[in-house]
């Protein structure tokens, strides 16, 4: 038997190691599974740990993959630090991809280059509505923004289906639900010839950097961080609730709209149903196993587009189906928190059942009695 | 004939500190025995132990003369303990007959009990309706409705945490009548208090804590205030210097504030009038719950809606301004919860003292941490609060080390008009002398001073003018000097000169307590 | 007539999923605790449903495999957030995550399988009733389990001792505690018990109402049932009307087609969710009138000790 114990102060090396607990607790369960399944787990392990970043090609998917999930999650940051449950990212995300891509669609090929500039504002602009929308009714009418951001994303997933089945359907698309392809003036210029990384990736890593300033040097970002762990005493500093409201989800809706911009604007480059890809949801993820904090964002996006790529590869090599990205995000999310019981408390083992029964009554013989009688 | 509960060499380790350390005390049948104590000096721990809510390291309870082992409430209860607790363990939501049947374990029907609560009510004089919500309960009511759930299990013991914090003097000696004629009746009780003059006046004996030792069984009534106290503290705490108060301009002005409750666990605030001038101590007196926090939020402006005009701070009206506008026209407010309000838990003392000092804000709003940890180090030698360093986690120190660490915090920004709820709470003797010794210091510097408190010892102790509030409504100020408990007393009830009618269906002193429904 | 009969009919149909899951957030609210993990569990309970559906035949087993997923992923989650005192939200939110991942990883096999349409289902004597026979009384059984469940829910929480203790612990564990009631067992219970109940709903979405299996078939039934109970402000009798609400807000994107209105069908598929939303903030104006409702420890960590 075992109970824990509040720790006077939160434990710094359990920050830093429950994310690396977690991610072993995955891993095993990730070895236990490929046996279930029949697969050598050397194979499984080799797929999603090795083989993404074996080549060059490699390497630039995995930032493909890694750099949506860096912005969102450190949008998300934000707004988690400040206790605002943003879980409708995704949506957010599928609005920026939707105005990054109204600019683009209008494109042509004698577009000024800056064009990109112009889609990517707008994507964040579109991002930074739909989470405008959560940030209006939380404030007006306290509606909760958990369920209201969530069923923001179905809504834009059907707005985005309308979109590409209807108004923006490409007409020589052969009735396909498409937009056109976008003009090359759009395209996000690339960082190196032939491979499918473009300077988003840049633009997230100088993000990163803003981000922790902002997080750990700025009176704002504290603000937001009281706000979040303490409600009372944010109000008692006079910290405003609603400006903090409103700014974790603006940045979080901008940051995922700029990422969706950069999606269809980069590698997509064009509006299709598949547009969403599950990046707002995963990126909760990276979020919460990165600490909240920009650098480990970065670690744990890298290891979540592991995940992603893997997945594909598991699929093409081993069999399995490609969803088992899914089953991983989860599980590694679930093993966090777990862990991080170990931040907060301490274990400590007890004795038996019999002996704790026992234990509050020790014989008279060993005590002696004190203090006076009078 | 055998005592009904004897503890011998009750001792209770926690990982920081040893609550219990060999305590023994014996009760007779009948018998009236205080528990006297300061904060911290392991009274409510030895109490969770008798009544299974925590388990000793070592020890042995004998009850009634057999060893027993008390595992959890249930086992207590079932023995014939009963608890009426501090922190009183009501749901606000549920009929006060809901809630005494909650702390019944035999299963009767919700009907027998409300019958059986209209007996006992009758039978002890605790007036109580069992079909009334426990939110529209006066406190007085609600401890009540505690007392007779306990009651009901047909207790030999009945133990009593600090019972009379939330009463005013004259629904204590109700009380107190309550009490004398249960212990008549056979019952045991355990009172629990650091109140010396209760405890001489209610008391057959009287058992001593000091650190989670006894340091001394006495009969009370044979004892003086000063001798229990040297028991109870060890050392008679210096005495306050007090200097006349030379009285300045109107620091604070609160002119017909009038601020409707924010929900039905609220006090509405009614026509409150009030004047703080520089140089002297105010202190507001009061059973709480009786809108005090309303007061505070409204003055410290964490509730800004405040009619225009009724608030004003050195002359300018601050009704609407947030506290950070009030701060910097020198208003600085200590509230009465610390951890969660008055410092975030879980961040360091230097990261604390950004909630109300700018002072290292750089340009861009970027911060200068070396001058946030240089501030808060400075603030811990000078207010000798016991911490591990500036990078120490608000939570980990103690009650009375983290509000001497936000009393400084305050005090150091040299406020015009400092605003202090519960100075003192849950503050061991030595620390709250310190406190108030800043209190007066900064008096007599030229600050203007308001304190809240629920501790009339204290606002008699350091107040030069006193105002109290009942019902959302606040007496005329009297000085200090020339007040007495008893009138006090009598307006903690909202019957002061000019009050309005008392309400129609609170006939009794403490139903005039509570608020409208 | 008879189009009004198949309106009403298939409005209960579709509301008994939700009103299922939304009872059995119901209960583990009640205690104090909210678990996002319901669109998890739904999936994961729809695909363990179908497959024993489809493997057995038999869809008692289909039910009870549903329920039995439910109160499993339940229990796990109940285990982390009450004895490992892990933040309610963002342990919902794993939850929610994982059983999407999982329920598309094991169903991929079962996408192409179908079990055969369940209907003639009929109550003696009332089913052949004109008009109210077809309305009412040609339903699938589970339809009217939902009813009793949500009558004897009522009865539970406001007549039985034991309903008022469950009361009790959601507004104050602390307090209750203090009384000597085992709190973190009671509230797994009524966690796990919420599970089984979300279980038993995405069972029937998978068994009886499509009944089919496609990767998220709940599609969002999970967080509308979360809505569901703000929405019926914990009470058991408005929970059942606010999910036939909703479920008539379902079919009405069929019959609006079926009237041949000429409107895009995302925009109908849209309804629901947004009617969710319109929902929550006309129940969410007045915070004081949430905060009489809601018990008061929802969502806040409750640790013995501490």
């Amino acid at each position: 038997m075992f109970r824990l114990e509040a720790r006077p102060e939160p434990s710094r090396l359990m920050s830093v190691l429950s994310p690396v607990f977690a991610v072993a607790i995955t891993l095993l369960v990730g070895v236990a599974l490929f046996s279930i399944l029949g697969k050598d787990p050397l194979d499984g392990l080799f797929v999603f740990f090795v083989e993404p970043v074996k080549t060059a090609y490699g390497l630039s998917e995995l930032a493909v993959k890694a750099t949506p999930l860096v912005l969102i999650a450190l949008g998300l940051a934000v707004c988690f630090r400040s206790n605002i449950w943003n879980i409708g990212a995704e949506g957010q995300f599928i609005l920026g991809a939707i105005f990054g891509g109204g600019v683009a669609i209008h494109a042509t090929e004698t577009s000024n280059k800056l064009v990109v500039v112009l889609i990517l504002l707008a994507g964040m602009l579109g991002g930074m509505v739909w989470a405008g929308v959560v940030a209006v009714l939380r404030d007006r009418f306290h509606t909760s923004e958990i369920l209201v951001s969530l069923m923001l994303v179905y809504v834009a997933d059907m707005l985005l289906s309308y979109l590409v089945y209807g108004p923006w359907k490409d007409p020589n698309g052969y009735n396909f639900p498409q937009s056109i392809t976008f003009a090359s003036t759009t395209q996000i210029p690339k960082l190196i010839a032939g491979y499918r990384t473009d300077i988003g990736v840049l633009v997230a890593l100088a993000l990163v950097g803003v981000f922790w300033v902002f997080v750990f040097r700025t009176y704002a970002g504290f603000q937001l961080q009281v706000g979040g762990l303490a409600p009372a005493a944010a109000r008692y500093a006079g910290f405003s609730a609603r400006r903090a409201m409103w700014t974790a989800l603006l940045v979080s809706g901008g940051m995922a709209g700029l990422a969706g911009a950069l999606e269809v604007a980069g590698p997509l480059g064009q509006l299709t149903p598949y547009v969403p890809a599950g990046y707002g949801f995963a990126a909760i993820i990276v979020a919460f196993v990165g600490r909240l904090h920009p650098v480990g964002i970065v670690l744990s996006a890298t290891l979540m587009s592991m995940f992603y790529i893997g997945g594909e590869l598991a699929q093409s090599r081993l069999g399995l189906p490609k969803s088992v990205t899914g089953v991983f995000q989860g599980l590694l999310l679930f093993a966090l928190l777990a862990c991080d019981t170990l931040v907060t408390y301490r274990v400590r083992f007890t004795r038996t059942r019999a002996a704790r029964a026992g234990a509050p009554l020790v014989g008279a013989e060993a005590v002696k009695s004190e203090g006076g009688t009078g | 004939m055998t005592s009904r509960l004897t503890l011998k060499g009750i001792t209770k380790r926690y990982p920081a500190v040893i609550a219990n350390d060999g305590v023994s005390l014996e009760v007779a049948p009948g018998e009236i025995h205080a528990v006297l104590g300061e904060n911290g000096a392991g009274k409510s721990t030895l109490m969770k132990v008798i009544y299974g809510a925590v388990r000793p390291d070592e020890g042995e309870i004998l009850w009634n003369g057999q060893p027993v082992s008390v595992r959890n409430p249930h086992e207590a209860r079932a023995l014939g303990i009963a608890m009426v607790f501090q922190h009183f363990s009501l749901f606000d939501t549920l009929t006060a007959a809901e809630n005494v049947w909650l702390g019944l374990d035999t299963s009767t029907t919700l009907a027998a009990v409300t019958q059986r609560i209209r007996a006992v009510a009758g039978e002890y004089g605790l007036d109580v309706d069992p079909l009334r919500p426990v939110h529209s309960l006066s406190v007085g009511e609600r401890q009540r409705v505690e007392i007779v759930r306990a009651l009901l299990t047909k207790p030999q013991l009945l133990i009593l945490d600090e019972p009379t914090s939330v009463l005013t003097p004259q629904a204590v000696q109700k009380l107190f009548d309550t009490l004398r004629t249960l212990a008549a009746a056979g019952c045991s009780i355990l009172y629990i208090s650091h109140k010396l003059d209760e405890i001489r006046a209610l008391c057959h004996k009287c058992t001593v804590l000091r650190g989670g030792r006894v340091t001394g069984e006495v009969d009370p009534r044979t004892e003086t205030n000063a001798s229990l106290s040297r028991r109870m503290i060890g050392a008679e705490p210096a005495r306050l210097e007090r200097h006349q108060p030379t009285l300045g301009d109107v620091a604070l002005k609160v002119t017909g504030l009038r601020l409707p409750r924010l929900d039905q666990f609220g006090v509405t605030l009614e026509d409150i009038d009030l004047d703080v001038r520089a140089g002297e101590v105010v202190g507001i007196a009061g059973v709480s719950g009786n809108g005090q926090p309303e007061l505070m939020a409204a003055i410290s402006g964490e509730d800004t809606r405040a009619p225009a005009g009724s608030i004003a701070l050195f002359g300018a009206d601050i009704a609407a301004a947030s506290p950070g506008v009030r701060r910097r026209a020198g208003l600085h407010f200590v509230p009465e919860e610390r951890l969660g309000r008055g410092a975030v838990p879980t961040l360091s003392l230097a990261q604390n003292t950004l909630l109300t000092r700018t002072a290292s804000i750089g340009r861009l709003g970027l911060l200068r941490l070396s001058a946030v940890v240089q501030l808060a180090a400075y603030l811990i030698r000078k207010y000798r609060v016991k911490a591990k360093g500036p990078d120490a986690a608000a939570k980990s120190l103690s009650g009375g080390n983290l509000q001497k660490f936000i009393m400084g915090r305050e005090l150091d920004a040299n406020p015009r008009l400092l605003v202090v709820s519960q100075p003192t709470w849950g503050v061991d003797v030595g620390a709250a002398a310190d406190i108030r010794g800043e209190i007066l210091r900064l008096r007599d510097e030229g600050a203007a001073i308001l304190v809240v408190s629920e501790e009339l010892d204290e606002l008699f102790e350091i107040t030069d003018r006193l105002v109290v509030m009942a019902r959302g409504r606040m007496s005329p100020g009297v000085n200090t000097s020339l007040a007495t408990v008893e009138q006090v007393g009598i307006w903690m009830s909202g019957l002061w000169p000019g009050a309005g009618p008392p309400p129609v269906a609170a006939p009794t002193i403490e139903h005039a307590e509570h608020a409208d429904v | 007539m008879n189009e009004l009969a198949v309106i009403i009919a298939s409005t209960l149909n579709a509301g008994t999923a939700l009103a299922l899951a939304a009872l059995g957030l119901l209960i583990n609210e009640r205690s104090g605790i909210v678990n996002l993990g319901a669109e998890g569990m739904m999936l994961v309970a729809a695909i363990a449903g179908f497959a024993t559906g489809v493997q057995t035949g038999s869809d008692s087993l289909a039910f009870v495999a549903g329920a039995a997923t439910g109160a499993f992923m339940a229990l796990c989650f109940g285990v982390m957030v009450i004895w490992l005192n892990t933040n309610q939200y963002a342990t919902g939110l794993a939850l929610s995550l994982f059983g999407t991942g999982f329920s598309a990883f094991v169903g991929v096999k079962y996408t192409q399988e179908k079990l055969s349409e369940r209907h003639g289902f009929k109550l003696p004597v009332l089913g052949d009733l004109p008009f109210v026979g077809p309305a009412f009384f040609r339903q699938h059984p589970m339809v009217y389990i939902a009813v009793a469940l949500a009558v004897a829910l009522g009865w539970f929480l406001y007549r039985s001792r034991r309903g008022l203790v469950l009361r009790a612990i959601g507004e104050s564990p602390e307090s209750a505690h203090a009384l000597g009631y085992p709190v973190r067992r009671i509230r797994l219970l009524a966690v796990v018990t919420g599970g089984a109940l979300c279980g038993l709903a995405g069972a029937y979405l998978s068994v009886v109402y499509t009944p089919l299996w496609v990767e998220g078939m709940v599609a969002g039934r999970g967080w509308i049932a979360l809505a569901l109970t703000t929405f019926a402000t914990w009470r058991p009798a408005r929970v059942l009307f606010g999910a036939y609400l909703f479920g008539g807000v379902t079919m009405l994107q069929f019959f609006l087609q079926g009237e041949g209105v000429q409107i895009a069908s995302q925009w109908l598929t849209m309804l629901p969710y947004v009617a969710t939303i319109v929902v929550l903030v006309l129940m969410s104006r007045k915070p004081e009138f949430i905060r009489i409702n809601m018990p008061a420890s929802l969502g806040k960590p409750f640790f013995p000790g501490s």
